[in-house]
């Protein structure tokens, strides 16, 4: 029983103690990237592991997403008589949902689980404690462009995955089963907001870009440095991400679409 | 170096592309495009009942869109629905004796205020009043009546 209550209090203990760790380390990264400007080139070239190398399965994803909601809301709108409201559908969900949480879910697993990995490696073979005797903040040198790379990248493959969604549900829609294009996109238009809508979208991207990059770095400069511990780490970052997305996506939705 | 250069070139086409998206979004998938036209000029209208008007809903004439309802509030004195209407700038021609009236875009769709041209030479401009008003059909009114007059009739 004294036993039971122990390990409890250990493990409520390391828990505290690793969300204090996390926001620490989130404090040390956030103070890095002013810094960053000055070497905007360590950024590119993060940007283009976090973001381009995302791009091709943000690409497939968003496309086969449209094409299976022009299919499935046909499908259903079909039985109403209201086939053209398609594209009002297909664009609310993508904009406002789909769009930013299906791909923040695949950039914590295509990205984010590659800068766990990456760092945890690092910090495996010791290269992140020879930086330190360098006197080179590893933080500055290499967690803070990384976390810059994710919060730039998040918004615009999220932006790049509803416009190419809203591109297959029209293919779909209107080559395959026939919805009058012009009503399509009029109804799209009326229904869409700018403001209300995409911009809102956008802010739901970055803040996932923001938790998911800050969990993806956080587990790989936390994680046990052996192969076993990286390899968990990875796993923790794909499935914190992923609760993260969704119980923010709530959060967020009732924030902006919860007084309509 | 090359390699670099190269990194540089496809990040920059990859931000290109993001804003591309993002600028498809705007203006082909989100009214945006209609804020644009913005600057037409405002009419009010006073409706005894709007039903379930709301904002942004369209403003019609002879099914053409003609302009958006872009605030509605009560009449403190008259306890009439005060509608604003946004019109689009090019619709700068339309007589001062229009008559509006609240339809219902199918039998369950959003009310919109459909307007109907009068005869009058002088056209309606910025803070005018639209005087000629029909206030929206409330279906469990219409409902009502019917009920009532045919427990009348027996």
């Amino acid at each position: 029983m004294i036993n039971l209550i122990r390990s409890l209090g250990r493990w409520g203990l390391s828990a505290f103690e690793r969300l204090g760790r996390g926001h620490i380390f989130l404090m040390h990264m956030l103070a890095g990237i002013p810094g960053l400007f000055l070497r905007f080139s360590l950024v590119v070239q993060q940007l283009f592991s976090v973001g381009v190398l995302s791009l091709l399965i943000i690409l497939i994803s968003g496309l086969f997403v449209g094409m299976v909601l022009g299919l499935q809301g046909y499908n259903t709108l079909v039985d109403f008589g209201a086939e053209e409201s398609l594209g009002v559908l297909v664009s609310l969900s993508l904009v406002r949902e789909l769009g930013p949480v299906v791909s923040a879910l695949l950039f914590a697993g295509r990205a984010g689980s590659a800068l766990t990995a990456e760092i945890g490696l690092m910090k495996s073979t010791e290269q992140l404690s020879g930086m330190e005797m360098m006197a080179v903040d590893p933080i500055r040198r290499i967690i803070a462009p990384r976390f810059l790379a994710g919060l730039i990248s998040m918004p615009i493959l999220a932006a790049i995955f509803s416009a190419v969604g809203i591109i297959g549900a029209f293919l779909v829609g209107h080559g395959l089963l026939g919805v009058d294009d012009g009503a399509f996109w009029s109804q799209m238009q009326a229904k869409t907001d700018f403001y209300d809508d995409i911009m809102n979208g956008v802010i739901k991207s970055v803040v996932f870009g923001f938790v998911v990059t800050w969990i993806a770095l956080f587990e790989g400069y936390d994680a046990t440095p052996t192969s076993e511990g990286v390899g968990r780490a990875t796993t923790r970052t794909v499935v914190h991400s992923a609760f993260a997305i969704l119980g923010l996506d709530f959060v967020l939705t009732a924030l902006m679409f919860g007084d309509e | 170096m090359m390699q670099n250069k190269s990194t540089e070139i496809i990040v920059g086409m990859f931000v290109a592309v993001g804003i591309a998206a993002l600028f498809m979004l705007a203006m082909k998938v989100s009214n945006l495009g209609e804020y644009a036209d913005e600057a037409g000029y405002q009419v009010t209208a006073e409706f005894q009942n709007i039903g379930g008007l709301k904002v942004r809903a369209p403003v019609t004439m002879a099914g053409v869109r003609v302009g958006r309802v872009a605030d509605i509030s009560l009449d403190p004195t008259s306890y009439n629905a005060e509608v604003t209407i946004d019109m689009y700038s090019q619709y700068d021609n339309i007589p001062l004796d229009t008559a509006a009236s609240i339809y219902t875009a199918g039998l369950l769709g959003e009310q919109y205020i459909g307007l109907e041209a009068g005869a009058e030479e002088e056209f309606l401009q910025s803070g005018d009043v639209i005087y000629l008003t029909q206030p929206a059909l409330v279906l469990e009114q219409v409902i009502g009546q019917f009920l009532y007059s045919k427990a009348e009739g027996e």
